[in-house]
């Protein structure tokens, strides 16, 4: 196969991903992308103090999707919501040593996911 | 270990076609077109190599025309047909599962005032010749069917498909990379006009194919220069490359090949099958088929990702995922077989040759399906197609 040329950081995130899984009583959940497109991503959040307490991924995708949803999830653990809600797609791509610029759009995803699953958290606690 | 699975990419160049190039690299160098000994040596070797691969078909000497391989010899029949009898009629017929270099030659003929008719294909791959033969006009001057489809390994009823040919009077060409010294392949029984040939499938060397042309076929060069190819293709014959093209095509001719490779892939097919549910198998059961493929889909999971868990496996497979091609398209191929998106992204092509053994064979039934539970695991779809279902 044509394998894309990845960085290590990308190889060791997607054999290895962090934070796989769904958090059961999750205070915020966030679904994009589309099966018919070739990804799905789904992360779930529980929230503290108005931090990011734990953060769940589950992801339909190639090597860049697993690896950028798995990178995004250490990047916003911890982090304030007004903090994780500004982690871009370069940031997700950067903390991964760079992405071919054709994977671009699932870094684009995985942020995205973050956001859906903040609005998710806000629209319940409003 | 390095496991390759992927020989319907390319394959290992057999050392034995490299011992029978050498000498035309560092010792018999000379130019074909040379009248000293040296060229002689050249020319004696292009000669016997065009023999023997022109035996292997049927065809007769004369008919075989060297190239640079499969894609320019596809660019040469359908443009080079079509620029000489486009007095006759500007219609090209062609198939939805054909190779992209048959597909953007017809899509650039198309821009050049040219009509392509793309024929649909059934679940399994094949071409309807009733589809084919009501598609044919009175200004159809060629249709071009790959013979031995790549990725799912489909191969075409090419006699029933010529003989429609030959009846309408219109030409017929087949891309038959994938297929030669696989199956049978013969122009003379199975009516066929063009056929296009490399060696690198067949573990010769890269860069050297064939375009067979039969006698009388109405057809313009692509190449103009020194008038090399019985004119038909000028350019310095690659002598050493046209000697490996022969040596692989004589050592590849051998039916305990076909035998050993389809064992094999009935072997990891039924393996894999029995060992994973929810997956699709993709092309014809059996004969129908190329013995070295194997193609399969996995549900809710994305084919460049289990490659990539295969690659560090030491495994070399291939997809037709969107996510492993430039334009983040799925195989037009498995659409066309009626595949869902999603199901295509899930696919798998293992291609296996002469040298796999099984060991290998076993070993990728062992590790398979490890990879494909551990992204289902992480895989939100299984749930959500079950949801929607």
């Amino acid at each position: 196969m044509q394998m894309t040329e990845y960085s290590k950081k990308v190889m060791d995130h997607f054999k290895n991903p962090r934070n796989v899984g769904e958090i059961k009583d999750a205070d915020g959940v966030g679904e994009v992308g589309n099966p018919v497109c070739g990804d799905l991503m789904k992360i779930s959040i529980k929230v503290k103090d108005n931090k990011i307490k734990d953060i769940k991924f589950k992801t339909f995708g190639c090597v860049s999707a697993i690896a950028t949803t798995s990178m995004l999830t250490e990047l916003a653990k911890g982090k304030t919501l007004k903090e994780a809600e500004k982690i871009t797609r370069n940031d997700v791509a950067e903390a991964l040593g760079g992405l071919p610029s054709v994977k671009m759009h699932c870094s684009n995803l995985a942020a995205d996911a973050l956001k859906a699953a903040i609005k998710d958290y806000k629209d319940k606690n409003k | 270990m390095k496991i390759y699975l992927d020989n319907g990419a390319t394959t290992m160049v057999d050392p034995e076609v490299v011992k029978a190039m050498e000498p035309y690299f560092t010792e018999k160098y000379g130019n074909a077109s040379s009248s000293h000994m040296m060229g002689t040596w050249a020319k004696q070797a292009l000669e016997e190599s065009r023999e023997f691969i022109a035996k292997t078909i049927g065809a007769k000497d004369d008919e075989v025309i060297f190239t640079s391989g499969g894609t320019e010899s596809n660019n040469f029949a359908i443009k080079g047909v079509a620029f000489a009898n486009k007095g006759k009629g500007k219609h090209i017929i062609t198939t939805k599962i054909e190779h992209d270099c048959v597909l953007n030659s017809c899509k650039w003929l198309e821009e050049e005032g040219f009509e392509v008719t793309y024929l649909d294909v059934d679940k399994d791959g094949f071409v309807d010749p009733s589809k084919l033969e009501e598609a044919i006009r009175d200004d159809t001057i060629l249709v071009s069917i790959i013979h031995g489809n790549n990725e799912i390994g489909t191969i075409q009823d090419l006699k029933k498909l010529g003989e429609i040919c030959k009846k309408k009077g219109v030409y017929l060409h087949t891309d038959a990379c994938q297929s030669y010294t696989k199956t049978d392949l013969n122009v003379k029984k199975q009516n066929v006009d063009l056929v296009t040939l490399n060696a690198h499938k067949i573990h010769g060397p890269k860069g050297v194919g064939v375009l067979y042309i039969r006698e009388g076929v109405k057809i313009t060069p692509l190449a103009h220069g020194g008038g090399h190819e019985f004119k038909m293709r000028s350019g310095t014959e690659n002598i050493p490359g046209v000697v490996g093209f022969a040596k692989a095509a004589k050592l590849a001719l051998n039916s305990k090949h076909i035998k050993h490779m389809r064992k094999l892939r009935d072997k990891l097919e039924a393996g894999l099958v029995e060992k994973i549910p929810e997956v699709l198998i993709n092309g014809p059961k059996g004969e129908g088929r190329l013995c070295n493929n194997v193609n399969i889909s996995f549900l809710y999971v994305e084919g460049e990702a289990i490659g990539g868990h295969l690659d560090a496996e030491g495994i070399a497979s291939s997809t037709g995922s969107a996510c492993s091609s430039k334009s983040l398209e799925p195989s037009h191929v498995l659409i066309a077989i009626g595949l869902k998106p999603e199901e295509a992204h899930g696919s798998l092509r293992l291609t296996l040759s002469r040298f796999t053994t099984e060991e290998e064979v076993d070993k990728a039934i062992e590790v398979l399906p490890k990879i494909i539970e551990k992204l289902r695991k992480m895989s939100p779809l299984g749930k959500l197609i079950k949801r929607m279902s």
